[in-house]
């Protein structure tokens, strides 16, 4: 394949070649798109034991200074103030239209001094990463450019990784733990990407190969494509920025209204206030729905969605096959007025009118641990 | 005996008189790969060469194929309705696509016959 731009390489290229992926151009890099196993065998071998996906593209960085968590609630419409000490929270910096410019994941460090880790879409992570010093002069951001980024999904990760760091096992849902393994520092949230228990493991970049090979060890842990991770996401009905959201759709037509914290909604301060609590007052025009064809071919990214009389009231944002279903599964935004009045919903495929119906998300249930009893 | 061609889409045509069994090479399968959905045309359909032969859907992205000659659909491998998998599991085997009545044997001169395609492979 040529390529038009040098493409990027994580520290576990060398990694992937050995098990013998097929690598794909991604946001830039140069990842796996899957193993000798394929797609379909990735995807249920994370559902059933535990999967090993690289994703150093993504972007990490420490964003430290008195009143950090007061400032970055400017950009972004989680509740930071609330956040305690070693615990993540998903949330989106927005623009002043309340449209979504990232979603990321913000770790309250532990320390006496105000610090959050941050963890950003990869083809984001430079305006991001402008836009935090831009808008908020106050605080340093430290981009942690050497280190990389390993997520371990699936029923079996807690007991693969305790055997590296025990304390993993007592962790819940969004909870972050900092370890030490060969004298590095390694960074655990408990979260994912794939609607399953998991970890995302931050280190540094030069023990990343080793970390994932003793990882292997373990015969429940198999490696991962991204092909896999997003028809896990699809099915967990997760966003994938870029395409479900993006700067024109606010967290509140996304369905992400459960990430905007209560005293915000009230208080506001995050751009984009204004259209969000029209929003959130008088109800989304049109909303972020799970979508099952009514057919045996999947229906893609970008169908239009019509009602009965031709009218296009949607549009597919992903759409593919649901290996752990066994069918077609997609996403989409369609008219909040179609969506009550639970009319039927078409598609034009090849020349064929596919129905489509709306489904509840995720399509497959999360299984995320929770340790306590506070919620995310 | 019948006569195999091969196309540079990676397509095979099994000639037998001037009928023309058309499929996907396993070479073909392994860069799709999960196939989970084969739209193929009607039985009857006359198809020109170039023309969208079948839909070949895996879990993350279509792909077409095209018709490499001219001619008359006169049979579909429905079982791949069932069995989209069999383009995997045995791509030049079970996994064919039609079988198309050949408009004009002219159109079989262009194609590679089997030392050139896998030499042609050998290049990819």
């Amino acid at each position: 394949m040529d390529q038009l731009v040098s493409l990027r390489k994580t520290p576990l290229y060398d990694f992937h070649r050995r098990l013998g992926a097929r690598m794909t151009a991604f946001a830039g890099y140069e990842l796996p798109l899957h193993y000798e196993r394929g797609l379909v065998a990735e995807h249920l071998h994370t559902r059933a034991h535990a999967g090993l996906f690289d994703v150093s593209h993504m972007g990490q960085a420490i964003v430290a200074g008195p009143g950090a968590a007061r400032l970055l609630e400017t950009l972004a419409p989680a509740d930071l103030l609330g956040l305690r000490a070693q615990r993540t929270r998903y949330t989106q910096l927005l623009n002043d239209e309340g449209g979504i410019l990232d979603d990321l994941m913000v770790t309250r460090l532990p320390g006496r001094d105000e610090r959050f880790f941050l963890v950003v879409n990869a083809a984001t992570k430079a305006q991001d990463f402008a836009l935090i010093e831009q808008k908020l002069p106050e605080l340093s951001l430290h981009a942690q450019e050497r280190r990389a980024l390993l997520a371990l999904q699936g029923p079996a990760s807690a007991a693969a990784l305790a055997p590296l760091s025990p304390e993993v096992e007592t962790l819940g849902f969004m909870d972050w733990r900092a370890f030490d393994y060969e004298g590095a520092g390694v960074y655990v949230t408990r979260s994912g990407y794939t609607g399953e228990d998991g970890f995302e493991i931050s280190l540094p970049a030069d023990i990343a190969e080793r970390f994932a090979e003793r990882l292997l060890e373990n015969p429940e842990v198999a490696p991962i494509g991204l092909g896999a991770r997003d028809s896990l996401r699809l099915e967990a009905g997760v966003c994938l920025y870029g395409h479900d959201i993006d700067s024109s759709t606010d967290p509140v037509e996304a369905e992400l209204t459960f990430t905007i914290g209560r005293r915000r909604r009230v208080e506001g301060g995050f751009p984009g206030f204004d259209r969000i609590a029209r929003a959130l007052r008088e109800g989304p025009t049109r909303r972020r729905v799970g979508l099952l064809p009514q057919d045996k071919a999947p229906v893609r990214e970008g169908a239009p969605l019509l009602a009965a009389d031709g009218a296009v009231v949607g549009r597919v944002t992903s759409g593919g096959f649901s290996p752990s279903l066994q069918r077609p599964i997609a996403m989409g935004y369609v008219a909040a007025n179609h969506v009550e009045s639970r009319k039927p919903l078409f598609t034009d495929l090849r020349g064929r009118r596919v129905e489509l119906a709306i489904a509840a998300l995720p399509f497959v249930p999360h299984r995320y641990v929770r340790q306590n009893k506070e919620t995310a | 005996m019948s006569t195999t061609y091969f196309t540079k889409d990676h397509e095979y045509l099994r000639i037998d008189g001037d009928v023309a069994v058309v499929g996907v090479t396993d070479y073909a399968q392994a860069q799709l790969g999960d196939v989970v959905f084969v739209e193929l045309p009607p039985s009857g359909k006359e198809i020109a060469k170039g023309g969208t032969l079948a839909t070949v859907e895996s879990v993350k992205a279509a792909s077409e194929v095209y018709a490499p000659v001219s001619g008359e659909v006169i049979e579909v491998n429905a079982a791949l309705e069932e069995a989209p998998g069999t383009v995997n599991e045995d791509a030049q085997g079970a996994g064919w696509f039609v079988k198309l009545r050949l408009a004009s044997e002219d159109e079989l001169a262009g194609l590679l016959d089997a030392a050139a395609y896998e030499a042609f492979l050998k290049t990819l």
